[in-house]
């Protein structure tokens, strides 16, 4: 074992304590996913003011953009998970990247929908063969692959390394699809939030936006611990730790 | 780390790695060759004449709209830095179209005029309240700062 990681790291990955870990944050990340997304919402939809172009029709950015950045987030989550999968063998690595996925191509699929409803309204266009708009497609496809590979094995830990392959070699999408705005001339804008430089956007509505983006990760991080705890117990069905769990579950 | 992990790791970032020159080259040649749009002074300069169809991307120059009294009919200029192009389009505009604003119109040429089966409006990535744009745009006056689409849609 490599000396360099904590053993707290070590024990993490194993499945019975990843499983207690993980029930006892779930409650904690559904309430702030619920308060943050409540909050960020009433800031967005009600609080923030009207664009000076684009008057309340811009409003469907605070469901779309955090909605694209968590496409791309969680992708990067399950290639960092399928990298550790392929190469370590850790079983939670595995589960951890296979959960990801069905999240991940929830979020791409409300992001490419938002958008084209936005589109429709700002634009006139539902659908238009951009790099971003392309990209974008591209990563649901990658998604439902990673899903479809995963499902198409009899053994799963086979399925899920076989995914994982598909997973870590699309990762390369990821910066094409962020970058795609200044590589190429899309009809799509450019970054409104900047980690470096100015962000071009009015400070009334920012904050709703940040808020939002807060709100869609903790509700990933309930989402793929709730997955993660099932897929745990189906995975492991024949050990102690499931078996005293569910002698517990009986007698209670 | 022992040596089957180590074998592992190498052919893994190996794979990666390939596959990481393999498409950064792709987006590098796509980046010449693909062009969602053309823009004007692009058109006159004979850049988009293999094309039957193309895109034309610019700014809808202040003044240029004229609408037809009977039909849907509209026609306006598409410039850029250095060109521009005259364009008739029939059909309805998204609601964003308007003076200074950037359009993308996909048509064909019929001589020196563009004909548009489709005109798209493109925004920019700025939002802000109305309140502070006006407050901008005053601040901007004198100071002859060209803003792009600093017409209220209520305006046009």
């Amino acid at each position: 074992m490599a000396k360099w990681i904590p053993l707290w790291l070590h024990k993490l990955s194993s499945p019975p304590v990843f499983y207690g870990f993980a029930g006892k944050l779930r409650p904690w990340a559904i309430a702030l996913a619920l308060i943050l997304g409540a909050i960020g919402l009433y800031g967005g939809l009600v609080l923030a003011p009207p664009d000076y172009q684009q008057g309340d029709d811009y409003r469907i950015i605070f469901i779309h953009v955090p909605c694209a950045w968590m496409s791309l987030f969680i992708y990067a989550v399950m290639g960092v998970a399928a990298f550790i999968a392929l190469v370590w063998r850790i079983k939670l690595a595995e589960i951890v990247a296979m959960a990801s996925a069905p999240i991940g191509a929830a979020f791409t699929f409300i992001t490419l929908v938002t958008g084209s409803l936005w589109g429709e309204r700002m634009w006139g266009t539902w659908w238009t063969w951009d790099a971003r708009l392309t990209s974008e497609l591209v990563l649901l496809f990658l998604y439902l692959g990673v899903i479809g590979l995963y499902h198409s094995f009899e053994d799963r830990r086979q399925g899920a390394r076989t995914a994982a392959f598909l997973a870590l070699i699309g990762i390369i999408n990821v910066p094409i699809v962020h970058f795609s705005v200044n590589w190429w001339n899309t009809l799509h804008q450019g970054s409104t939030i900047r980690l470096l430089g100015p962000s071009t956007m009015a400070s009334s509505m920012i904050w709703p936006l940040l808020t939002m983006m807060a709100a869609t990760k903790f509700y990933y991080i309930a989402s793929l611990f709730g997955r993660t705890r099932a897929d745990l117990l189906s995975l492991e069905s024949g050990k102690d730790w499931v078996r005293e769990i569910a002698e517990k579950e009986v007698r209670g | 780390m022992n040596p089957t992990r180590k074998r592992r790791l190498t052919i893994i970032l190996s794979i990666l790695g390939a596959a990481v020159v393999a498409s950064a080259l792709v987006v590098y040649a796509l980046q010449q060759n693909m062009n969602y749009l053309f823009t004007p002074s692009q058109v006159q300069d004979g850049d988009a004449t293999r094309y039957k169809n193309f895109r034309l991307g610019g700014m809808v120059k202040a003044g240029s709209i004229q609408r037809s009294n009977d039909s849907l009919k509209v026609t306006f200029t598409v410039v850029d830095a250095a060109g521009a192009m005259p364009v008739e389009y029939t059909g309805i505009l998204p609601d964003l179209f308007r003076e200074n604003q950037s359009v993308i119109a996909t048509g064909h040429m019929d001589g020196a005029r563009f004909v548009a089966t489709e005109v798209l409006a493109k925004h920019d990535e700025t939002y802000m309240p109305k309140e502070l744009k006006d407050a901008m745009a005053k601040a901007h006056q004198g100071k002859h700062i060209d803003e792009s689409a600093s017409q209220d849609k209520s305006q046009l």
